[in-house]
């Protein structure tokens, strides 16, 4: 009846995962209980659940992930203390069983449901401003990939209560994945969550190439687009060439556990190599898909904040689609070691260095983009050059791991560990908290604290150097990833600077978390009436702060690029616009309730309970047939009453 | 890093070499940046501006070549070295290579030497200055074969053999590790390399096969389930075909779990 | 922006705005409809390559267990092809009849192509039960593993686009040809087509390069 489920899926006996789970527990009952108790229900309803407007989707992709940083970070905290004091004689007081979900899970979360849902939310949130248009291509599809990635959050931490997660690394490189090594429930708990919040990605991919392809207000060419725009369509290009990619070789391997099939098994002639590939021509292309929108981002904040346009601005789209196509030849950089020839193994190397030219490039026109301009010193910029700066130092790691003969002495090591940490926190983090203190006062019409927003960018940079670069020299010392246990004792003192790095950035967080809080607290203070306070270049900061729910009354005119900056040194259009009627997309809970149902198939795929996995698959299909029979899902805003709107405001 | 062989030196210098490429590149690019931010900052009333555009073909001549130029040396670099370095490359040596068998467990390294018929466990004794050759395979799940000193690591996977040359030129003990992480036991999966004189080795060898208990497939089906932690054990002799049965699968399996839910209780050898 | 909106003409552009690719604003939902659909379909080549590759490095891993040339059955296999192709066929008159607010032809040639589609399935279906009697299930060896996966694969596709054939049926039946509908369909004879893009592949590859 209920498959593998038992009580003993429970670890009662176990204190860290219960505390954990109970904390977790008591803080979501007190947030449902406050929302019950103030009667925000149907306003959250209304509003936000079953909202397809993309600035509300975006802001709770944003939420998501920070919500889940936290518990990525959390994760990090964890295994840093571990290898800190588990030296020599010590095991220290995470056992093997319980540090290797650890790891595995800080990396499935970190990227999965952090780095991604934050990248989209940023996406979703300002594409559609920057391109002058009302909403996304699929405003109801758009609001069923939040969701989903909802429903693959959820369930990965139903796996910190109910069983346990996955102890293979966040790739899941089988044999170690296989039945036949891994027969709990982790793998599963990681292939059905990451199955199912990867369908929402490939539909985010989807609905935004269509979008910016083919949405734009009237005279935008494709090189007037803003370059945040064009980042936006590399990466998601990339997520509908690769990620399907990611979603085969998952179904192989979920074949192999659920079927006895032999893909990548030791016997009966699998390949394991084969999954590596695949999963690694998706994986480079993702590092991808994450730090476009960054650079996207950067481009934006370093321009605005240097009152000086993009230098070289194509130059920029040019490396971007550079990147964007490069990065489908480079997956073979992440198994070097796997003993292929000499031939392919420089063929590969030299690929992945090429990728460094646009790169490079890239850093040179922010460069030239500040010298001589005029920069005021917010929170984005600070984190725009604290990126500049770190991340070349990545990139030259990130080169010397494409050597062959180096990745030989370095693969798998904490000098690995150091680089991605590097690329993602200096480029990916920091983009992303660039991008959120950038866009907050348009989002909600009031600026952030910059008191505290300056404070945890030094965390955050100091934090970094302290966490990751004694592990660049600790892998150049022989450590390889993933030890539970670490053998040699001189490696300590070097251990504990990477953990004092990791509590500097947890104050980074913590000043976030404050940030927030008091800018609420004093919203009165900082509203934003103009619609642009930090003087902007592109289209959304032409709005109002926050913009009405269809983004512009009337679809302005582009005729450069920086269509915005251009309008007001050109003197802005005519007082009184003529208005026409509009139609906006309605609310709709399609998304919602079919994530419900993907949460009960999830979990029931998970734990074997075949009878209620059917029944929530047959329950989410319905669902999408029922919204898809309908064909009235606009609502009219008449020309009298948008004017009267424009006029309220 | 503490080369002890030709191929970690020389890995250590390439790595060394690229690096210093890149720093050409890199440290004027940092030190601009911090210079750019600082100089150009919003209140500094000495700076030249630009009201907008600043921009030049020729910068970006300069801004496109500086990367290309860069990165086509590395290329060199890369494909030189990819060559020079390949771990299936026999090392130009005048003595025949030791061969040496390499079969991952869960959790240890069991060393099988076909040409004198004996066999270690968590232990690799070699002779100094002569060339090793290394067949690697894996009895479990995908781990990789690393010892840092002595350079290049390659990966030990199920049903395939993997090829790597190594050579230690002074006696010494050196690490070694599994750089893939393969479960539970990963972080105690260690050996030792010893590098000995040749005479010493011969006479290791002796002892050898003076003691300890032959390596058949009884003997291997206990040695396959999980451990961790092992002390270094020998075999006197060896079933010579045991690695090929291994890497064909036709010897008695590595661990399988069954269905429970709960991971077995695993036996914790050795001192710790 | 939705994209009825767009579809009237107030925010048609001036002709010297409109220079350069895409620059005449929003463009109308029908072709926001029909490019997002070519982007799906775009992915789900995607998958099926990877499912054709992992065949490619699979097939000869036949782990002593029985090989393509002595499991196939090239004359069944035909009939399934000529199926597929003329459901195809009868789709796309299906397709046309619908352009030309034509629905009883519409019905008629949407029958037939379910039809088709349905017998395609059941000789699929038979040929798979037939293996597995033989003791040549999924689980016998690699290669009959990403054998039974991508034809499997394609063959869900199938199901699902009968079962989404049926569904447009009635919403022609229940709300007539709107522009809505239309749409719809027009996506769905793109996916059916794909589908039978990707057979070619798979009788070329496994079956005829097999046996």
């Amino acid at each position: 009846m209920l498959g593998r489920l038992t009580w003993a899926a429970i670890p009662f006996n176990e204190a860290l995962p219960i505390l954990s789970g109970a904390v977790v527990g008591i803080v979501i009952l007190a947030v449902l209980g406050t929302v019950t108790v103030k009667g925000w229900w149907p306003y959250l309803w209304r509003e936000w659940l079953t909202s397809v407007d993309h600035k509300r989707i975006g802001i709770m992709y944003v939420v998501l992930g920070l919500v889940m940083l936290l518990r990525g970070f959390s994760d990090a905290i964890m295994m840093r203390t571990q290898q800190a004091i588990a030296i020599g004689p010590s095991q220290g007081y995470l056992p093997p069983d319980h540090f290797d979900q650890i790891f595995s899970a800080h990396g499935t979360i970190m990227i999965f449901f952090v780095a991604m849902p934050l990248v989209i939310g940023l996406m979703n949130f300002a594409v559609p401003l920057q391109l002058g248009v009302r909403d996304v291509a699929f405003p109801v599809l758009n609001s069923i990939s939040l969701w989903l990635a909802a429903t693959g959050a959820l369930l990965i931490n139903m796996s910190l209560v109910i069983g346990n997660f996955a102890r293979t690394g966040w790739w899941a490189y089988p044999p170690l994945s296989e039945l036949a090594f891994s027969p709990d429930v982790g793998v599963d708990y990681y292939l059905w969550s990451l199955q199912i919040s990867g369908v929402g990605t490939l539909l985010t991919g989807i609905n935004f190439v269509t979008t910016i392809l083919k949405l734009r207000a009237p005279g935008m060419t494709y090189f007037r687009m803003p370059v945040f725009c064009w980042t936006a369509l590399a990466s998601n290009l990339l997520i509908v060439a690769a990620f399907p990619v990611l979603t085969a070789a998952f179904v192989m391997l979920l074949l192999d556990r659920h079927l006895g099939m032999h893909f990548f098994t030791n016997d009966a002639g699998g390949n394991q190599m084969m999954y590596v590939n695949l999963f690694w021509a998706w994986g480079h292309p993702e590092v991808y898909i994450l730090i476009l929108p960054a650079f996207g981002i950067y481009s934006e904040v370093v321009a605005t904040f240097s009152g000086k346009a993009l230098f070289s601005y194509r130059s920029m789209v040019w490396a971007t689609l550079g990147i964007c196509i490069l990065s489908f030849m480079v997956w073979l950089h992440h198994f070097f070691t796997m003993g292929a020839g000499a031939d392919v193994n420089a063929f590969f190397g030299i690929m992945s260095s090429i990728i460094a030219v646009p790169t490079g490039v890239k850093i040179f026109n922010w460069l030239f983009t500040m010298f001589r301009g005029r920069i005021v010193y917010k929170t984005p910029m600070l984190f725009s050059v604290g990126f500049m700066v770190t991340f070349v130092i990545g990139g030259l790691t990130g080169v010397l791991l494409a050597v062959p003969p180096v990745d030989f002495v370095v693969h798998n090591s904490a000098f690995l560990v150091a680089h991605f940490h590097n690329v993602i926190i200096g480029g990916v983090v920091f983009g992303v908290l660039a991008g959120i203190n950038y866009w907050f006062p348009k989002a909600f019409g009031f600026t952030l604290d910059e008191r505290w927003g300056k404070a945890s960018f030094w965390c955050w940079l100091i934090g970094f150097y302290l966490a990751f670069m004694p592990l660049y020299q600790l892998g150049l010392m022989g450590m390889t990833r993933r030890l539970q246990h670490i053998p040699t004792p001189s490696w300590q003192p070097l251990l504990w600077v990477a953990e004092a790095g990791a509590i500097v950035i947890l104050c980074g967080i913590l000043c976030q978390v404050a940030q927030i809080y008091v800018s609420i607290r004093s919203r009165e203070r900082r509203l934003d009436l103009t619609g642009d306070p930090w003087n902007g270049r592109t289209l959304e900061w032409s709005t109002s702060s926050p913009p009405p729910a269809y983004n512009f009354a009337v679809l302005p005119r582009v005729e450069t690029v920086d269509a915005f900056w251009h309008m007001k040194r050109t003197g802005r259009p005519p007082a009184e616009p003529t208005y026409e009627s509009i139609e906006m997309p309605r609310n709709s809970p399609a998304g919602f309730v079919t994530a419900f149902f993907a949460v009960v198939m999830g979990f029931s795929l998970i734990w074997q309970i075949w009878w209620l996995a059917i029944l929530g698959f047959l329950a989410a299909i319905t669902v999408v047939l029922v919204a898809a029979w309908s064909t009235e899902r606009e609502h009219e805003i008449s020309a009298a009453e948008l004017a009267q709107l424009e006029r309220a405001r | 890093m503490d080369p002890q062989g030709p191929i970690a030196s020389a890995e250590r210098l390439l790595l060394v070499n690229s690096t210093g490429i890149m720093l050409v590149v890199v440290i004027p690019v940092i030190i601009a940046t911090l210079a750019f931010a600082w100089w150009y900052r919003s209140s500094n009333s000495r700076a030249n501006r630009d009201s907008d555009e600043g921009y030049e073909q020729r910068i970006e001549f300069v801004v496109w070549s500086i990367p290309a130029l860069t990165v086509i040396l590395l290329g060199g670099v890369i494909w030189i070295g990819s060559h020079e370095l390949d771990p299936r490359a026999p090392l130009p040596k005048s003595s025949d290579p030791l061969r040496v068998d390499v079969v991952a467990l869960d959790w240890k390294w069991l060393f099988i030497y076909p040409d004198k018929g004996v066999a270690a466990v968590n232990q690799l004794v070699i002779p100094t200055g002569t060339p090793v050759a290394f067949r690697i395979t894996s009895a479990t799940v995908m781990n990789s074969f690393f010892v840092p000193q002595l350079g290049s690591q390659i990966y030990a996977m199920g049903g395939m053999t993997t090829h790597l040359n190594l050579l230690a030129d002074k006696p010494g003990e050196y690490p070694g590790l599994s750089a893939n992480f393969s479960g539970d036991g990963f972080s105690e999966m260690r050996f030792i390399v010893k590098s000995v004189s040749s005479d010493d080795f011969n006479a290791w060898l002796e002892q050898v096969r003076g003691a300890g208990s032959a390596l058949g497939e009884p003997g291997y089906a206990e040695l396959a389930k999980p451990s961790i932690a092992v002390p270094p054990t020998t075999y006197h002799s060896v079933d010579p075909k045991l690695f090929e049965r291994i890497v064909e699968q036709t010897v008695a399996g590595p661990r399988k779990m069954g269905g429970s839910s709960q991971p077995q209780p695993l036996t914790r050898r050795a001192g710790d | 922006m939705t994209i009825a909106a767009i579809d009237s003409p107030q925010t048609a552009v001036p002709t010297e705005l409109a220079r350069g690719r895409g620059g005449g604003g929003p463009a109308p939902k029908r072709v926001v409809v029909a490019y997002g659909f070519w982007i799906f379909i775009l992915s789900d080549m995607v998958m099926f390559s990877a499912l054709f590759a992992a065949y490619a490095v699979l097939s000869g891993n036949t782990a002593g267990g029985p090989t393509g040339a002595e499991l196939f059955n090239l004359r069944s296999v035909f009939i399934e092809t000529m199926c597929l192709l003329l459901s195809s066929y009868t789709c796309g008159i299906a397709v046309l009849s619908a352009e030309r607010r034509d629905p009883t032809r519409l019905f008629i040639f949407a029958a037939l192509t379910f039809v088709l589609g349905a017998a395609f399935l059941f000789i699929e279906v038979t040929e798979f039960a037939g293996m597995v009697d033989k003791g040549a299930g999924p689980s016998r060896s690699a290669f009959l593993s990403s054998f039974f996966t991508l034809v499997g694969t394609h063959g869900v596709h199938v199901a699902s686009g009968l079962v989404a054939l049926v569904y447009l049926v009635a919403q022609v039946a229940a709300k007539g040809l709107q522009a809505a509908v239309l749409r719809r369909l027009l996506c769905w004879s793109l996916f059916w087509h794909a589908l039978d893009i990707v057979w070619v592949g798979v009788f070329t590859l496994v079956y005829l390069m097999g046996a």
